[in-house]
């Protein structure tokens, strides 16, 4: 496959999540469309790595040329992993505070 | 037009279907639903590129842990119905232009670009995505970046627990 399909495949996805995070007012969709965003990315680089390796094994083909670009979306998902499970308890104390999930009514610094 | 070019469409496709109905749907359980079909065609995606290893990964942690993660808090809040407040229509057509524009302009560069033209990427052969090579990179070149991910994981259980207590001081 040509990488330029992979790329406007993952632009796509990144644009629809950015639209999710304008648009929607519920906290937890906000959440749901950074997930979406982080994994048009994690996709994006395993494309890139598999990119380079297949430049690369040509001339040898024992190479491990792109391997640190998996091993980065490894380490996308073990951050994004820590950052879920702190927003979520972020969310569910602004839930017991205000009873309510809109961002909206996080306007309280804007005064 | 091979198999592979068939089975990329269909993944790309119903990926950006489901991504679509995340952000459509009114029901925010459904929302959930709809990311977990994503994430499977993302794996799907995975598998094609030979990347096992995280494709099993993006399975058990994003399909299966957080996205439970999500479902929990949600049906604890009892946010299962469409408490979403009918908002202005202008301000969604204003985010719809924004990340309208944001796709076109690096659509626009993406294809433009020199570097990306004629590349390809090497589906279904390849072994750099197995846990046999990756596990020797990981524990070689990126052994101190894999420790302290322990420290962080350590915080961010600490830091959710002292958030999610009750505070018992008033």
């Amino acid at each position: 496959m040509p990488i330029n399909y992979y790329i406007f495949f993952c632009l796509t996805l990144f644009s629809i999540g950015i639209v999710g995070v304008l648009t929607r007012r519920n906290a937890i969709i906000i959440f749901m469309c950074i997930e979406l965003m982080l994994n048009a990315v994690n996709l994006l680089l395993v494309a890139f790595s598999k990119m380079h390796y297949a430049a690369a094994v040509a001339a040898a083909p024992d190479t491990t040329v792109g391997g640190d670009g998996q091993i980065f979306v490894f380490f996308i998902m073990v951050v994004a992993a820590a950052e879920v499970s702190v927003g979520l308890a972020i969310i569910v104390m602004m839930y017991r505070n205000i009873h309510s999930v809109d961002i909206n009514f996080l306007n309280r610094l804007k005064n | 037009m091979s198999i592979i070019q068939i089975l990329f469409y269909l993944l790309s496709g119903l990926a950006v279907f489901a991504a679509l109905m995340v952000l459509l749907s009114k029901n925010p359980v459904h929302s959930v639903l709809w990311l977990i079909v994503v994430f499977f065609a993302i794996s799907g995606h995975y598998i094609l590129l030979n990347a096992q290893f995280l494709a099993i990964v993006n399975l058990i942690v994003y399909a299966g842990a957080i996205m439970v993660l999500f479902l929990f808090v949600i049906m604890l809040m009892n946010l299962n119905a469409a408490t979403e407040p009918n908002q202005h229509i202008w301000m969604k057509l204003a985010g719809v232009i924004a990340g309208g524009c944001f796709l076109v302009m690096l659509v626009s560069l993406a294809s433009q670009a020199g570097d990306m033209a004629n590349k390809t990427v090497l589906m279904k052969e390849g072994n750099i995505g197995l846990i046999k090579e990756l596990g020797k990179i990981l524990f070689n070149e990126f052994v101190i970046p894999f420790e302290l991910t322990s420290v962080l994981f350590l915080s961010a259980m600490v830091g959710a627990v002292v958030l999610g207590k009750k505070d018992n001081t008033q």
